[in-house]
């Protein structure tokens, strides 16, 4: 694969040996990245085709200013830069289209692939209710968890992609976790 | 449930999902398609810009500009080489000798024009 094309803010026109070099270090990121852009991606829409549509733009966007990115990111991870792309799109995806996930995530990996046999149904449904709680939490909430839980991003991770300060970042999280467990309370209260 | 047993679960309902196996392949051969008709639209972008009479002028710039200080250059030498033609004639024992000493003035001119240039 080339180098990436470069748009007009980034000017300067890499060197042969540079561009094979960024290229490659582009091949290592999105190989090292795309389970977590992957992730994060489907537990923001909610479905695989559309995961994958958004994952592969994120990517594509990521490629247009790879360069730049990777200067001005000063060796810190760019993690949280890719996700921070994904967390636009996704936000885009849903102002375009007028739309949020319709129904609640039911095949994620854990549900499909750990909790097959009966012994285990009470924890699928345990599992299912924080899956469909997390989907009624606020955006930067959900998001949040999705990051920590799914993509296990540290505090300042979180804060680089979301544009917040890392004590803001906690204070969120601690208030997701706590929403999320008042909501999960809720389902299963007229049942235990 | 405990705040710790909590995150446990939460951890397991949020597990990180893998992506399908040809996606990887697919987003490789997208890229690199993507630089292909880059290069193939920055290709017929340069041909076409030569071709419109309308990019001449733009593209011809650097020309005029090198033609242009070159004759800058070559006045001045020229100019200060004619300054001292009153001084080469009286030195001089001859035609041949002013010629040869008009030749070695343009000579030193030229340098220091060049040198000034640097």
């Amino acid at each position: 694969m080339a180098a990436p094309d470069r748009t007009g803010e980034d000017s300067a026109e890499p060197e042969p040996g540079q561009k094979a070099r960024l290229d490659d270090d582009f091949t290592q990121l999105y190989k090292a990245h795309l389970r977590d852009v992957y992730s994060y991606a489907y537990y923001r829409v909610g479905n695989h085709h559309d995961a994958e549509d958004l994952t592969e733009q994120t990517f594509l966007q990521a490629y247009r200013h790879f360069e730049r990115a990777q200067r001005e990111s000063r060796g810190r991870p760019l993690r949280p830069w890719l996700i921070r792309i994904a967390h636009n799109l996704a936000a885009n995806y849903y102002r375009d289209r007028s739309r949020r996930p319709q129904t609640p995530i039911d095949d994620a990996g854990a549900l499909s692939t750990l909790h097959t046999t009966e012994s285990l149904v009470e924890d699928r449904d345990d599992l299912a209710r924080i899956l469909a709680g997390v989907q009624e939490l606020p955006d930067d909430r959900r998001e949040a968890l999705i990051m920590r839980f799914a993509l296990g991003m540290d505090n300042r991770e979180i804060a680089r992609a979301l544009g917040r300060t890392d004590g803001a970042t906690k204070v969120l999280i601690h208030r997701a976790i706590r929403q999320l467990e008042e909501v999960v309370a809720a389902k299963q209260g007229p049942t235990e | 449930m405990s705040a710790p047993d909590f995150e446990t679960r939460l951890r397991q309902a949020l597990t990180p999902v893998d992506p399908p196996g040809d996606l990887e392949e697919r987003l490789e051969m997208t890229l690199g398609e993507i630089v292909e008709l880059a290069a193939d639209e920055l290709e017929a972008w340069e041909l076409t810009a030569f071709k419109d009479p309308r990019n001449w002028v733009r593209m011809a710039r650097p020309a005029a500009a090198v033609v242009i200080g070159t004759g800058a250059a070559v006045g001045l030498v020229v100019l200060r080489t004619q300054r001292k033609r009153h001084r080469r004639r009286a030195q001089a024992r001859g035609a041949l000798d002013l010629v040869d000493r008009t030749l070695r003035d343009f000579g030193r001119e030229a340098l220091r024009v060049f040198d000034d240039v640097r």
